[in-house]
């Protein structure tokens, strides 16, 4: 049965015909193709490939950059409704399209040369290349600003050495945006990008094993031993940490409309099981308990949904700062943890079985939750916007 | 090779649909309309053989009120070329009516093909394509689930009772499409913001209020609960006897 998604509030007033035209495409495409496999992926611990190609053609990727680069050109509101819909079937998925998007086209497009966003994006937006995005590092995860991979200048380009860990679409990338330092180690200002090709000499890349979240997408570790690329490999308006970290706020910006998708998928599955479930006579939705759960759900995801319209607005206006994503990001993550934790739980033992979403999503969405600045990194964020005190530790 | 597909806007099939304060008509607030599905057929097949020929036009028409609109532009989403809507002050009931306002735009348009769905999902009516067919005096070929053109002839397959059909037919003509025909694309993001940079021409129209007047609408009766009568294999007997004498379905 076609997926309907909640709207409470009516919210649906509040996009226009293009915005809504952009979401039941996707919307459509989620219950035709991905929902008819996903399970499959998920239990086997494969990425649907093939999928990919697809996606590009719908206009997936990068899908809020402009027509001339090859891509859709939309606002921040449609592209906020893509990453809600994929996500509605898989974060893997949503992953995919965000790293695409957000994490590989966003930097060539925004700290490329004309000459790099040429060549690049055209086939990025389509599909026919996959990218993926190096700034993690075994050693530094919420403090990327440490990172020690490095890039030496040469006569003839640049010299690459490091190691890059979580890296979504690592092992079928043919594009890594590696982050690297210029300088010194404990120089911040001297991280700059670099688009390397994956088929460069000492450029290797290997499968994370033993995953129990995420199991749809493909997490790689990436090595870098002594791999040459030329001049123009350096994204010429890279310029320290705040460069890496704009990425970032793009993805997250997709992230907390991408929670809300999954959120909307178990309050389905939660109320469409409590109304058919049987026991002591009645269905369980008549029951005070799952009454309780399903306002909470219902509650949760109306307000993430008119949070996140507001700030897909401001985002329209060049008026969002990293704060208010951050918000988005860290009240949507949890709220769709919780809710995806819920669901589990009101379907009974049926709610462990693959066959129901809720546990997909639960522990999908415990990565979520972690990547992209953790829970806990934005709760600083928020605090010291609040206080203008730094509780990072500096 | 220019096509013209007639398409109608109508409720999703997923909503819950309501009676209007008057009984005859739906209660259209937070019911989500869709291009009828059957419509969605015509429109992939006009777009097939566009891009087979290499060359050509696709026009899709419609009537109804200005929220139509959002319908056609559905289809140019699609990557139809231009839109027509005939303008009514109410959704058109009578298929005669429909049919007669369509046939008015469509009779000096030059089309060499004209497409509709087989049926409206709203009143199962059946009847406005062929009724088309009709008033342009051309040949119609109704419900197809495959196409072949070459040379102004065309060959159409149908699906009837036990079997299918060949038909043969000369352009112009109008067919209906059945479901099979095709599998309809989706509208890619671009195709979307493309949509409403094409041309939609708005016409008025006034319809001949028609020979047909809805006295009454009423939703199905709800179904009654199921009975279990036993479990196990024990059980099957009186579940055959149940099927047979009570449900008369065996």
């Amino acid at each position: 049965m076609p997926f309907e998604g909640v709207d409470f509030y009516e919210t649906d007033l509040l996009l226009s015909e293009e915005e809504r035209a952009v979401r039941d495409t996707v919307r459509r495409f989620v219950d035709d193709e991905v929902m008819p496999i996903i399970n499959e992926c998920y239990i086997e611990g494969r990425f649907p490939k093939k999928l990919v190609p697809v996606m590009g053609e719908l206009g997936l990727y990068g899908a809020n950059l402009p027509e001339e680069y090859g891509c859709a050109g939309l606002n921040n509101v449609a592209y906020g409704l893509i990453m809600q819909e994929l996500e509605r079937g898989d974060s893997g998925i949503r992953s995919f399209a965000s790293v695409q998007g957000a994490l590989v086209m966003y930097p060539i497009y925004t700290f490329g040369s004309e000459e790099q966003r040429k060549h690049w994006l055209p086939k990025l937006a389509t599909g026919e290349l996959i990218g993926c995005f190096g700034l993690t590092e075994p050693d530094f995860g919420s403090d990327p600003g440490g990172l020690i991979t490095t890039a030496r200048e040469t006569d003839d380009g640049w010299l690459l050495n490091g190691a890059k860990m979580w890296i979504t679409s690592g092992s079928m990338a043919d594009v890594a945006i590696v982050w690297a330092k210029t300088g010194r180690l404990d120089d911040q200002g001297s991280i700059r990008g670099f688009i390397v090709p994956t088929d460069t000499d000492g450029f290797s890349a290997k499968d994370q094993k033993g995953k129990l979240s995420l199991r749809a997408s493909d997490t790689s570790e990436l090595v870098l031993e002594d791999v040459r690329v030329p001049k123009d490999a350096l994204l010429p308006n890279t310029s320290g940490l705040k460069s890496p970290l704009m990425c970032l706020n793009q993805a997250r910006y997709g992230i907390a409309w991408g929670a809300v998708g999954a959120a909307t998928a178990c309050y389905d599955e939660a109320l469409s099981y409590a109304r058919n479930r049987i026991q002591f006579g009645r269905p369980i939705g008549g029951f005070q308990l799952q009454q309780a759960r399903l306002a909470e759900m219902l509650t949760e995801i109306t307000k993430a949904q008119l949070l996140n319209i507001q700030l897909g607005r401001l985002k329209d206006q060049g008026k969002v700062t990293p704060q208010q994503v951050s918000l988005a990001k860290r009240n949507n993550v949890n709220m769709a943890t919780e809710c995806a934790r819920e669901t589990r739980r009101l379907l009974g033992a049926n709610g462990i079985l693959v066959e129901y979403q809720a546990m997909r999503h639960m522990v999908n969405l415990e990565s979520v939750y972690t990547y992209e600045g953790t829970h806990d990194v934005h709760t600083l964020i928020l605090g010291q916007w609040a206080t203008g005190l730094n509780a990072f530790g500096e | 090779m220019k096509i013209a597909v007639c398409v109608k806007r109508v409720p999703d099939s997923e909503a819950r649909i309501k009676i209007g304060a008057d009984g005859k008509g739906i209660d259209e607030s937070g019911i989500k309309f869709i291009l009828n599905p059957y419509d969605e057929y015509a429109v992939e097949q006009a777009l097939k053989l566009k891009e087979a020929a290499g060359d050509g036009e696709v026009v899709v028409v419609s009537l109804g009120t200005a929220a139509v609109q959002e319908t056609i532009r559905a289809a140019l989403a699609m990557g139809v070329d231009r839109g027509i809507l005939l303008e009514t002050d109410a959704q058109p009931l009578d298929p005669l009516g429909a049919a007669q306002a369509l046939a008015a735009e469509l009779r000096d348009g030059g089309f060499d093909l004209i497409l509709c769905g087989k049926v409206a999902i709203d009143d199962y009516a059946h009847a406005t394509g062929t009724m088309v067919a009709e008033l342009l005096g051309i040949p119609s070929v109704s419900a197809i689930t495959h196409l072949q053109l070459a040379d102004g002839q065309g060959t159409a397959e149908r699906e009837i009772e036990g079997g299918v059909e060949v038909v043969e037919f000369t352009l112009p003509a109008v067919l209906t499409a059945e479901k099979g025909l095709n599998e309809p694309r989706y509208p890619a993001l671009k195709g979307i913001m493309m949509a409403k940079k094409k041309p939609l021409d708005v016409k008025p129209v006034e319809l001949d209020p028609g020979g047909i007047e809805v006295l009454d609408l009423v939703l199905p009766p709800a179904r009654q609960e199921g009975r279990i009568v036993g479990e196990g294999a024990d059980a099957v007997p009186a579940l055959v006897e149940a099927l047979q004498s009570e449900a008369k379905v065996l």
